[in-house]
């Protein structure tokens, strides 16, 4: 049974999605799609569980041993990916009314389902595949699920903000498909371990530079890499509430694996750091994306924008963490991966019940909304803590980590950087905490109840459980530390 | 046993919060559980003391958070001096704080009281914390707890006093002490404190002074210079906070961090052997006189009071930097004599507001014949922080001028303490003179008020709210005499009382504390 | 001379990829984007195409008879790039498909298609 686990956890929802079709009733789709992500979710788990105590999973699809077939490659970083994805999909597909902040009517809403647990399929695809073409495939699933679900949204500016983000993603997706074409040239294979092995003898070469580099741009625009970012405000801004959670807690989290995979496994280190110097422009890009994010994020006046550039300054980050190219670095990436999954779909979330109940997403609307709403303030100040880093919250570990990183290459005012900018998210997080604590209510707020319960449960769950990866580690910082030596070929 | 006595003691005060909250409806019973917690915590961390004069040291290990880094409370003399601090002094101040907060008819009391018990909680988070992982936790659970409290009044000025408060106290302990711990890790693979330091022979040259700096700096609550304008900007929180936390809990919980870092992460031989707090000697030395002058200026009642704990705490801090063993243990001491003294000082101040509605010092005149005893309090806990007997805070400063006897370019500071004595006499003398001996101006009533209401922005703090006869219970002794309410008026005898017994108790405290300094010179 | 007559075909497909990133950038009509993004997308396509091309070679079919082994003197062309291609062109079709059906709502909710007067109706109407 374990052996299939890896297939079945894309083929689950990918199978799962049509019947949403066949059901149709909103509640009955509703139901079937949580217990589907529920499943993935505890089959994730399981290969997590596997691979720690016995290393990677191979799984050949149709009997077809790689390189000649397409090999499904489970290891510590792939089940830990697939964990966030499924994990994050639990918890926002039961959140009450999230199909009340979509714009089309409740007989057609499981066509949101259906989109939903595609890009659920693909997501999961990109996290086990060990096939570089198959990469691609799923990184369009993923792709034009996700424009669907973006334009889902309330308001017209859904339309074009989808519209861009698909313009931009299938730029993205083609460059991706060249690159994996000109190795397939220079290899001969696509199974992505083989492709490592046989590059090696032809790494000189300036169709492997080529490859490379279309490889990078391919997968920074799906991950919102600065200055390639800008399909990303808008979209989280436009789209429903609750996509905008899944979408930032998943969808650049696997780009960001994806360009790790093409860094670690398919170039190695030695190549991307020892020959192209990637970090040289890795680097300062992930340090300005951490302030450009940061300080944009303080001028928005939509809660919702103010939420996207800050995870344009988080992915920072990430990338920053992949650029120090050591084990504590991506450590750091990887437990920021799945921390700012946590606290941005949280977040995410908090802001669909506030938008729920007040029909605005302007911050000036939310007044006086602590003693209207304490329970999701309360959860709000509590994600924005986790974005600023705060002990006791999930963002201290992965600034731990990054900072870490930094240091013991002795690169002191590297880590000063990485702290300073988190206290840039001190200004925009309590530029809105401020508004919430202490402004006198508005009518809006003063007519508004609090959010009912199925509506606050998985807002907490979520927050929740950035205190808990805040304090307890060992599934976070202790996986990802060998998820990220298994990336560095250290284990 | 002792360990049981210590998480209680760290349970307690968090644990009454949700009763708190379910009694939010009921003030009674919800500031009767706030003062039953406060008695218990209390009990248990003075249960606690004999063990740990005996040379126990109970030690909780909850679980490791990174490799090697636990979160773990480990209980030693100086963080139970502390502890006993927060702790003693919450319960006077949670009674100062109903007479205050209902004689004033402040708003979101709930709130404000559960903030309050957070803030204790974050206090004894770090009094007990056993590495500096735990201690920086909770450090800043203690800031971000006390925002709160700090824009209770949540006007325009609470606001800015607020982004003041939050904007210095999390950039230094972000960019500075935090660096500073993680820097710390790397270079020793511990965070533990461990008696005689953990940085010995791992560090050399330049880094020690750079890694201190970071250190004393960082802990931004200790309002070194120039990181301190978020302590005077605080004083627009309701005076029970200002009292409790930035005279006690959140102003102590700076210098007892330097300490902590000074006595058991680099250990005193450290330092002294290669002078690595040469520098800092001179910035506290600095802070000392600059705010005690600064204070000598201000009219505002507890605007002068903040710049005088500015001061005292840069004594506390020049006491850890001179790291010679007399001085670590007075600044040690003087953490305890110097909160028993501001938290009286602060009382009279917010009592004075409350009831006769005078927040500047040129309005006392007169008022000590209306209000002996207060002013009698007041007396004796400005001879504690002036360092005169009766006072406790005479011996604390007596052992660090003593400390800076040790080596000879450590003779500037004697008389920077001296000197520093004579300038506190300067700023509190005149109030304790006016109260006395000058006649009180009649006429100066309500527009003294005014003015204090555009100057000062303690707008919420002038309304003139005392209306209500039966909240100010005015003792009628005589027609002159009429003293503050009894909730204020009995804290303000009881901790004034305290500054006297901890000037007898004095010798006892120095020799439960001197096991910190076993190994040093 | 041979060398460069070998590598025409990369020429085609990087004249097709510009003119289709070109017309991304600088039409302001959204169909005209789509229509671009195609272009793009089917270079891509011709370059996978030409890689699976063997010089003299043969569609790969087996001529295998029973009981003998194969045939290893034909040349065949590599079949697999051809293979993916087919994914490839699902997915553009897909997302023409999507892309147009986004510009079809577009116009329903704006009345128009043109880039650059959405900018100006949105810039107008605020948020």
């Amino acid at each position: 049974m374990n052996a299939h686990l890896p297939a079945i956890q894309v083929v689950l929802p990918l199978l799962a999605a049509p019947v949403c079709v066949l059901l149709q009733n909103r509640k009955v789709v509703g139901v079937w799609a949580t217990l589907v992500a529920w499943a993935s979710f505890a089959i994730a788990i399981t290969m997590l569980v596997h691979t720690m105590e016995h290393g990677t999973i191979s799984y050949a699809l149709g009997g077809w041993e790689s390189p000649l077939g397409i090999e499904l490659r489970v290891d510590v970083a792939n089940a830990f990916l697939a964990t966030i994805v499924t994990g994050i999909a639990s918890m926002v597909l039961p959140y009450g009314p999230g199909s009340a902040t979509l714009a089309i009517p409740e007989d057609k809403q499981y066509l949101f389902y259906t989109a939903f647990l595609l890009c659920m399929t693909g997501l999961l695809g990109m996290s086990v595949t060990g096939d570089a073409f198959n990469v691609f495939v799923f990184v369009e699933i993923t792709s034009l699920s996700s424009y669907t679900l973006i334009a889902l949204g309330k308001g017209r500016r859904a339309l074009t903000a989808a519209f861009s983000y698909l313009v931009m993603g299938t730029i993205g997706g083609t460059f991706i498909l060249l690159a994996i074409g000109l190795c397939y040239q220079m290899t001969g294979t696509l199974n992505m371990a083989d492709m490592a092995l046989r590059l090696q003898p032809v790494m000189g070469t300036r169709t492997v530079l080529v490859a490379f580099g279309f490889f990078v741009v391919g997968a920074s625009i799906k991950l919102a890499v600065f200055p390639l970012h800008q399909w990303m405000p808008n979209a989280y801004t436009h789209a429903p509430s609750v996509v905008s959670a899944f979408l930032s807690a998943t969808a650049t989290k696997v780009s960001y694996f994806v360009l790790v995979r093409v860094v670690f496994t398919i170039f190695g280190a030695a190549y991307v750091f020892g020959t192209v110097h990637f970090e040289w422009l890795l680097m300062p890009l992930s340090i300005a994306a951490m302030f450009v994010g940061s300080i944009a994020a303080m001028y928005q006046t939509h809660i919702k924008r103010l939420l996207a550039y800050s995870s344009m300054a988080q992915i920072g980050y990430m990338t920053l963490g992949l650029s120090m190219n050591s084990v504590e670095g991506l450590t750091g990436g990887l437990v920021h991966l799945f921390n700012h999954g946590l606290m941005k779909g949280g977040l995410f979330l908090v802001v669909a019940n506030i938008t729920f109940r007040l029909n605005s997403s302007k911050i000036e609307d939310m007044a006086g909304l602590a003693r209207k709403m304490p329970w999701t303030s309360l959860a709000f100040a509590i994600g924005g803590l986790s974005l600023i880093g705060v002990p006791g919250t999930a963002g201290f570990i992965s600034k731990w980590y990054l900072v870490q990183g930094a240091l013991v290459k002795g690169q002191v005012w590297l880590a000063l950087l990485i702290l300073m900018s988190s206290l840039l998210a001190v200004g925009y997080v309590w530029k809105v905490i401020e508004v919430m604590l202490l402004k006198p209510p508005t009518d809006r707020v003063e007519n508004t109840k609090p959010a009912p319960l199925s509506m606050i449960w998985p807002v907490w769950v979520m927050i929740g459980s950035t205190v808990v990866f805040g304090l307890w580690t060992t599934w976070t910082g202790t996986v990802a530390e060998v998820a990220a030596e298994t990336l560095m070929g250290l284990r | 046993m002792t360990a049981t006595l210590m998480m209680a003691a760290f349970f307690i005060p968090i644990g009454v919060v949700p009763l708190m909250w379910a009694a939010r409806k009921v003030p009674d019973l919800r500031d009767g559980l706030m003062v039953v917690a406060g008695l218990l915590t209390f009990a248990c961390v003075v249960g606690m003391v004999p063990a740990v004069a005996a040379g126990a040291r109970p030690e909780v290990v909850f679980f490791h958070v990174f490799d090697g880094v636990p979160l773990a409370f480990k209980l030693e003399p100086l963080g139970l001096v502390y502890a006993l601090v927060a702790s003693g002094l919450w319960v006077p101040t949670s009674l100062y704080a109903f007479g205050y907060m209902r004689g004033h008819g402040e708003t979101n009391q709930t709130r404000f009281f559960i903030c309050f018990a957070l803030a204790i909680f974050a206090a004894l988070g770090i009094a007990m914390s056993a590495n500096l992982f735990t201690l920086f936790t909770f450090y800043e659970v203690l800031t971000f707890s006390t925002y709160p409290l700090v824009t209770h009044a949540g006007n325009e000025d609470a606001k800015r006093a607020g982004r003041i408060y939050l904007g210095i106290l999390v950039t230094t302990s972000v960019t500075m002490l935090l660096l500073a711990v993680m820097w710390t890790f790397v270079i020793a693979g511990t965070l533990d404190f461990t008696v005689g330091g953990i940085l010995a022979g791992k560090v050399d040259g330049p880094v020690i002074p750079i890694l201190l700096g970071l250190f004393a700096f960082g802990a931004g609550k200790a309002a070194l210079m120039p990181f301190h304008r978020w302590l005077p900007n605080a004083m627009v929180a309701p005076t029970p906070v200002s009292a409790l936390l930035h005279a006690v809990a959140v102003v102590k919980a700076g210098v007892f961090t330097i300490l902590k870092v000074v006595i058991y992460i680099f250990g005193l031989d450290l330092l002294y052997t290669t002078g690595g707090s040469d520098i800092l000697k001179w910035v506290a030395a600095g802070t000392i006189l600059i705010s005690s002058i600064v204070a000598l200026r201000l009219d505002n009642f507890k605007a002068r009071l903040a710049y005088s704990t500015i001061s005292q705490l840069a004594y506390i801090v020049l006491g850890a930097m001179l790291v010679t063993p007399d001085a670590v243990v007075g600044a040690s001491m003087h953490i305890a004599m110097h909160a028993m003294g501001k938290i009286t000082l602060f009382f009279v101040a917010g009592a004075c507001l409350v009831s006769v509605h005078k927040s500047k010092v040129s309005e006392l005149n007169g008022l000590g014949r209306k209000m002996p005893v207060m002013f009698g309090a007041f007396t004796v806990a400005a001879f504690s922080i002036i360092g005169l007997p009766p006072g406790g805070g005479s011996w604390s400063k007596w052992f660090m001028a003593l400390g800076s006897t040790t080596q000879p370019s450590d003779y500037p500071f004697v008389f920077v303490y001296m000197l520093s004595s004579l300038l506190a006499i300067g700023y509190l003398m005149p109030i304790v003179a006016r109260a006395f001996f000058l006649p009180e101006k009649v006429d100066h009533g309500h527009d003294a008020h005014h003015d204090a209401h555009h100057d000062e922005g303690h707008h919420a703090e002038v309304e003139p709210s005392i209306e209500d006869p039966s909240l100010v219970p005015i003792l009628p002794i005589g027609e002159s005499i009429r003293e503050t309410h009894l909730l204020m008026l009995g804290p303000i005898v009881l901790t004034a009382a305290g500054c006297v017994a901890l000037f007898l108790l004095a010798p006892q405290l120095e020799a439960f504390l001197r096991p910190i300094v076993g190994g040093a010179p | 001379m041979n060398a460069v007559a070998g590598l025409w075909v990369y020429a085609v497909v990087i004249v097709l990829m510009m003119i289709g990133l070109y017309t991304v950038i600088s039409r302001d009509n959204l169909v005209k984007k789509i229509m671009g993004l195609n272009i793009f997308q089917v270079s891509v396509i011709m370059f996978y195409v030409a890689l699976g091309k063997v010089d003299g070679g043969t569609a790969p079919i087996f001529k295998a008879t029973h009981g003998e082994h194969l045939d290893t003197e034909v040349v065949f062309s590599n079949p697999l790039p051809h293979v993916l291609m087919l994914t490839a062109i699902v997915v553009g079709i897909a997302t023409t498909a999507l892309g147009l059906a986004l510009v079809v709502r577009i116009q329903e909710a704006y009345g128009t298609v043109e880039e650059d007067e959405l900018v100006r109706i949105d810039q107008e109407g605020g948020a």
